[in-house]
């Protein structure tokens, strides 16, 4: 168990919705994880999205924790939903609405804000000082 | 390289009632797969994906596959 093993599930078990990506929310680097963030945003659903490119180690850590190889990689109440092809085939059958409500009650449902994370935000901040 | 994948989903799933490799950009490393299987059935959707990436490992690990879409159904 490592600094950024620890954040990234700390990150996992307390953003009700998150999208581990490449790039950001506003500037998203490949198109997977537009179509993962875009299945969200059809719904209407608020979410983090955390990238995985200014640190190579960010993957190999979530991937470890989630044993899924692929990013994007989007987790509702702390639970894999998916890649971008689950997230997009639940969004077209209301099946991710369904999850949305089963995990996270109506609180979903406020409003589609949306924000990037860094994995860092979430470390112990006495760490940079060392 | 859409032949190689097949024969290796073939392999990992040898009782799929459907089985497609789709080279979407002609380029042979982005691929779409779609697998229907008796064996799905009972499993989420995370997991189906899981067994097909686990298929594909190889592929995947060595860069050969550089974007992989993938479809999966039970057989109901």
């Amino acid at each position: 168990m490592n600094d950024l093993h620890q954040s990234i599930k700390n990150i996992i078990e307390t953003e009700p919705v998150v999208a581990f990506v490449k790039g950001t929310h506003e500037q998203v680097m490949c198109g997977n994880s537009q179509r993962a963030m875009d299945a969200l945003r059809s719904v209407g659903a608020s979410f983090a999205a955390v990238d995985v490119l200014p640190d190579p180690r960010i993957r190999q850590e979530l991937s470890a924790l989630s044993s899924w190889p692929t990013i994007p990689q989007v987790f509702v109440g702390g639970e894999l939903v998916g890649g971008a092809d689950i997230a997009q085939e639940m969004a077209a059958t209301g099946e991710l609405e369904a999850k949305l409500d089963e995990k996270l009650g109506g609180a979903w449902r406020n409003g589609g804000d949306e924000r990037t994370i860094a994995v860092s935000d979430r470390e112990d901040p006495f760490r940079l000082a060392r | 390289m859409a032949e190689k994948l097949e024969a290796l989903l073939r392999r990992a799933f040898p009782d799929a009632r459907e089985l497609g490799v789709v080279d979407r950009t002609g380029t042979g490393d982005h691929f779409h797969v779609t697998v229907v299987a008796p064996g799905f059935t009972d499993l989420s959707r995370v997991d189906q994906h899981r067994l097909v990436y686990d298929a594909l490992a190889e592929p995947l690990a060595d860069g050969t596959i550089h974007e992989l879409r993938i479809t999966t159904r039970g057989d109901a």
